[in-house]
Formats: structure tokens, C-alpha cells, sequence
């Protein structure tokens, strides 16, 4: 029993990540129908620039975050307007090629800086807290929070600020979007910054936790992937959820079931997912 | 036909049969037959997506189920190159066939997503196999090709000619594919898949065959890499050597017959002359990738095609 609640706990730890990952994801499908493979590399990224402040510059872990998140977003948008932006009209497959070069090149580029090793964050929440009888980490309770703020807030923005409805409109359907008058260069614009800001903030949550590494971004993106997938491209409610689900699924079975073959799970899921919905599980939407 | 054009094919088999000649010793000899293997697999990975418009992820699984059933058929079974070797490409064939009777009928995004996680299931299953594949440790011992008659490929002379024999055959596939009514039916497809199918094409058959073509040449180049270098290792088959083929294709050109050939050549060859890319090798290789597609998405073919028309072949 105490190990499957600590099982659950570390679900929800990894959970929290996986979701606010895939729902930048999901936001760039939806709104551009581009599956941007480099999406792992920001949340790469965001931990390492983190990583360097907090260890080189000695900077307050918080402010370090904000800092990770705030370059990250404006490196989505760089992206945006420099790659994504000239090939919206180009033929879908030129998009995709793109991404997957940007996915080499910022992967290369974080090994260069900072090499191959694996590095190791301190958080400021080493202390061990005792909930209901299950010893947790401080900073893995402080992940699960925030990263459940930075969802409440998105949902927020989503639905209760002109900006936000504009991306849902745009994800709905991009004609009827324009037709009244949304600018789909601001959305896309938006839509990356916000997707680069999500992914950078789950980086540095997780940074403490797991180590940083040039490669750490690669396998969340697939993860990702399979809970877009899984939830339906383009669905912020799917997203949100899907995480915690695969995180779950793959926590319990990684106990019970096979560990050797824990990271194979999520593949296999989605692997049975489109042999029977090419299409994915749920129609696209918003 | 410019009067250039009836003359190119001759002159760049002419070159290629010359270059094993030229390579300034063993170790260059060993690259260009390794360029020549890269290259077959590039021509396979064009067939899919540069002629079919589908961005397979799947390809270096195929190459690595190549590799792996020459190399295990002959260093556990004894059973020598040249049946192992066929017995690679026919299991890449059947395995194309069936993973893109499922995988093709997604389109788009999710069958680009759909087979780069079908990729990663094979390639995990061959680094976890460790019972028939020896996992990280990899095949060691695997050997050559044995000699036919008088001819032995025991040289590295010879190994580079067979190997440029194959890559020939593989064009000359590729070549008689696009000039028949199948390749045009991929062509249609690449550019609308739905105005394509609305016509009365039977689009799913011409993308399976594709698909299929793809995996088998995958195979054969798989086959012949485990041969020639003789120890083989699970990193043959994961993500990254399906991006490095990416590139050899997208360089030379996607969709053009001699593309994929001149880009290994380029790409690959200046990764292994120039020591000092090595380290910011796939720096460069991520940005080339990202400029390409933005300034040059036709790669070399395209750009020779546009500045030298009358060099260039026709369509």
C-alpha cells in the first residue's frame, strides 16, 4: 500500500511535467498544425540556463526560473518568426524537416556549452517532509504546486483574455479566425512564446530532481508526443490530463510490470492508438 | 533531352568507378565504401519521402533490421553473406509491408509521429534483446562477403566496387520506379494526396509500395554495412542515423534521382575528412538542415536545376 501512494506521489511528480510540456505542444499544433520536434530541446534549455545561473551566477533559484523562462519565450519567438513564419505556406513535410533540424542543432549546441556530462542542480527545497506518512522532498511538492498554478493560469488566459480566445479561435479554425479580424502572425507569435515559456518552467522544476543533460529534451518530447496523441492534437483539456495518465500508467507499470521496459510503454500505447485511429483518439480541436 | 543531360549518367558512373582508384589509401577506401552503403540507404529513405511526400522516421530501424539479420544469421547460424544478406532485405520488405499497411493510413504529422515511435519500439527492442542481439555489447566477427568463382571480396578494392555495384542497382530501381506509372501516382500523392485519390488513383497501393521499396533498400544497405565493417552495435538503428539520412537527402535534393547520392557524398564525406567538424558537427548539420529547407528546399538538384538547365536532366 505505502509503496503504491509513493508510486502515485512520484506519478504526480512526473505528471506535472509531462504535462505542462505536452500542453505547449498541443498549443503549436493546434494553432499551426506544425509538431514542433525541437519542443524538448527548449525545456532542455530552460533547465540548463537555470542551471548556469543558479550554479555560476549564484542567483536565487526563483529569479533564475523566471530568467530561464523569459529567454526561452523569446527564443520561441525568434524560432517563430525566423523558421516557422517563411514556411506556412510551404509544403507540410518542409515544416516538419525544419523542426528536426532545429532539434540537432539546439541539442549540439547544449553540448557544446556545457558538455556531455550530467549535471546536478541543488534546489533550495532539499528537506524532507512527511505527508500522510509518506516521506516527499520539499521541492517535489513545490513542482506539483506550481505546476498546477501555471495550468490554472493558462486555463485562465485561455478562456477569460482576448489573447487567449484568439489562439483557441485560430485552433478551431484559422479562415474563420482571420475572417474576424484575429492576427494569425500575433497568435503564432504568442502561441510560441507561451509554448517555449511552459517548457522552460518544466525544466527548471525538474532540474533539481532528475540531472540535466544535453539529451534530456529528446525523450520528453516523445512523451509528449504520445500524449498530444493520446489526449488529441491540438486539445489543451487532452494535454492536461494525457500527462498525468501516461505518468501514471508508466510510474505503476514501471513497478509492476516490467522496469527494463518502462520507457517502452508510451510507444506501444501509441503505436495501438493510431492502428486503430489513424486519426489519433479525438477529433482536433481546442 | 539537352544535349547534356544524355551524357551525365555515363560520365558520373565513369567517376564513380574511378574513385576507388584515386582513394590515397586503405582508410579512404573504407569511407567511400561506407559512402556508398549511406548512400543506398539515402536512396531509400528518398523514395518515401522525397517521392512519396510521407516523412518516414522508421528507416534506420529498417537498416538496423538489415544489418542484424545478416550478422546473426552468419556469426550464429553460419549461414554466409550472400544468403544472409538477401534474407535481410526480403524480412525488411515483409516487415515495410505490413508496418505501412498500418502506419500509412495515418497522414501527415501523425504518420511522421506514428513512425518515428514504430523506429524507437524496434530500435528498443534490439538494444533489449540482449539474448539474441547482445544488447549494448553489439555482433563482433561477423563476416564478409565470400568469393564468387575467382572474384574474392576480401580486398577492400573489391568490397568498394560491390558496394558501388549495389548502390548502382539501387538507382537504377529507383530510376525505373519514378518513370512508371506508380512513381507518377507518388508524385501525385506528394503533392495533393486527396486531389490524387480523387482522380481514381489507388493512392494507398502506390504508397505501400513505396513504403516497402524503402524498407527493403533500408535492408539491403544494413546488410552490406554489417558485412563490410564486420561488428555491428544498436546505435546503427536509433533516431539519429535516420536524421544523418535527412540530411544526405534533403543536401543533394528531395525527390531527385542523383540527390541522395551527392549529398552522402558531401555530408558524409566532409564529416569524416574534416577533423575539426567533429566536434561542432551536428551544429553545423542542425543549422544546414534549417537554412536549407528555408532557402534551398529542392537541395543541389534543385539549385543545379535552376542556375544550369541545360545541364541538368529532365523530369
Amino acid at each position: 500500500m505505502e509503496l503504491l501512494a509513493q508510486q502515485v506521489l512520484n506519478g504526480l511528480v512526473t505528471g506535472s511535467v509531462y504535462s505542462l510540456v505536452a500542453l505547449g505542444l498541443t498549443l503549436i499544433y493546434g494553432t499551426m498544425q506544425v509538431p514542433n520536434f525541437a519542443h524538448g530541446q527548449m525545456f532542455m534549455l530552460g533547465a540548463y540556463i537555470a542551471y548556469a545561473l543558479v550554479t555560476a551566477a549564484g542567483l536565487n533559484y526563483w529569479l533564475a526560473m523566471l530568467v530561464a523562462v523569459a529567454a526561452i519565450a523569446v527564443l520561441g519567438v525568434v524560432l517563430e518568426r525566423l523558421v516557422f513564419r517563411p514556411l506556412r505556406h510551404a509544403p507540410h513535410l518542409n515544416s516538419m524537416i525544419a523542426a528536426l533540424g532545429l532539434l540537432l542543432f539546439l541539442e549540439a549546441v547544449a553540448q557544446n556549452i556545457w558538455g556531455e556530462e550530467f549535471r546536478h542542480m541543488e534546489s533550495p527545497y532539499g528537506g524532507v517532509a512527511s505527508l500522510f506518512g509518506l516521506l516527499v522532498t520539499g521541492h517535489r511538492l513545490i513542482l506539483v504546486g506550481v505546476a498546477a498554478l501555471l495550468m490554472t493560469a493558462l486555463m485562465l488566459f485561455l478562456t477569460r483574455t482576448m489573447a487567449g480566445s484568439a489562439i483557441r479561435a485560430t485552433a478551431q479554425n484559422p479562415e474563420g479566425a482571420l475572417l474576424v479580424g484575429i492576427n494569425p502572425d500575433r497568435v503564432a507569435m504568442s502561441t510560441f512564446a507561451i509554448s517555449g515559456a511552459l517548457a522552460a518552467f518544466a525544466g527548471v522544476l525538474i532540474a533539481p530532481i532528475s540531472l540535466v543533460y544535453p539529451a534530456m529534451g529528446a525523450m520528453i518530447t516523445l512523451k509528449a508526443f504520445v500524449i498530444v496523441v493520446l489526449g488529441g492534437m491540438g486539445s489543451v483539456p487532452g494535454a492536461l490530463a494525457g500527462g498525468y495518465l501516461l505518468a501514471m500508467a508508466e510510474s505503476l507499470g514501471g513497478t509492476y510490470v516490467s522496469s527494463a521496459y518502462q520507457d517502452l510503454i508510451a510507444f506501444v500505447v501509441l503505436a495501438l492508438v493510431f492502428t486503430f485511429k489513424p486519426t489519433g483518439l479525438f477529433k482536433e480541436a481546442a | 533531352m539537352p544535349p547534356w543531360g544524355r551524357f551525365a549518367p555515363g560520365v558520373v558512373l565513369l567517376v564513380a568507378a574511378a574513385l576507388p582508384w584515386l582513394a590515397p589509401n586503405e582508410y579512404y577506401l573504407q569511407i567511400l565504401t561506407q559512402g556508398y552503403v549511406f548512400a543506398i540507404a539515402a536512396c531509400g529513405l528518398n523514395v518515401i519521402v522525397g517521392l512519396a511526400g510521407q516523412l518516414s522516421l522508421a528507416h534506420s530501424a529498417f537498416f538496423g533490421v538489415g544489418a542484424y539479420t545478416m550478422a546473426l544469421l552468419a556469426t550464429e547460424a553460419g549461414i554466409p553473406f550472400w544468403i544472409g544478406m538477401p534474407a535481410g532485405v526480403l524480412l525488411c520488405a515483409a516487415l515495410g509491408w505490413v508496418i505501412g499497411s498500418i502506419c500509412l493510413r495515418s497522414r501527415g504529422s501523425y504518420f511522421a509521429i506514428f513512425t518515428l515511435a514504430v523506429g524507437i519500439i524496434i530500435h528498443l527492442i534490439i538494444l533489449k534483446w540482449e539474448s539474441l542481439t547482445h544488447g549494448h555489447v553489439g555482433v563482433i566477427g561477423i563476416p564478409g562477403p565470400a568469393a564468387i568463382g575467382p572474384i574474392s571480396f576480401d580486398s577492400s578494392m573489391a568490397r568498394s566496387y560491390l558496394a558501388l555495384l549495389f548502390l548502382a542497382l539501387t538507382v537504377l530501381a529507383v530510376s525505373r520506379l519514378v518513370h512508371s506509372p506508380v512513381g507518377r501516382t507518388l508524385m501525385a500523392v506528394r503533392e495533393s494526396e486527396p486531389l490524387a485519390a480523387a482522380v481514381g488513383l489507388d493512392v494507398m497501393a502506390a504508397k505501400r509500395l513505396a513504403f516497402t521499396l524503402s524498407a527493403a533498400i533500408a535492408g539491403l544497405a544494413g546488410a552490406l554495412f554489417a558485412g563490410f565493417i564486420g561488428f555491428l552495435g544498436p546505435e546503427s538503428s536509433n533516431v539519429e542515423t535516420t536524421f544523418n539520412m535527412l540530411l544526405y537527402v534533403v543536401v543533394g535534393g528531395l525527390g531527385s534521382l542523383s540527390g541522395p547520392v551527392t549529398g552522402t557524398f558531401i555530408v558524409y564525406g566532409l564529416s569524416q575528412m574534416l577533423a575539426v567538424l567533429q566536434q561542432y558537427q551536428m551544429v553545423i548539420f542542425g543549422l544546414a538542415l534549417v537554412l536549407l529547407i528555408l532557402f534551398m528546399p529542392k537541395g543541389l538538384a534543385g539549385a543545379v536545376r535552376r542556375l544550369a538547365p541545360a545541364l541538368a536532366k529532365p523530369r
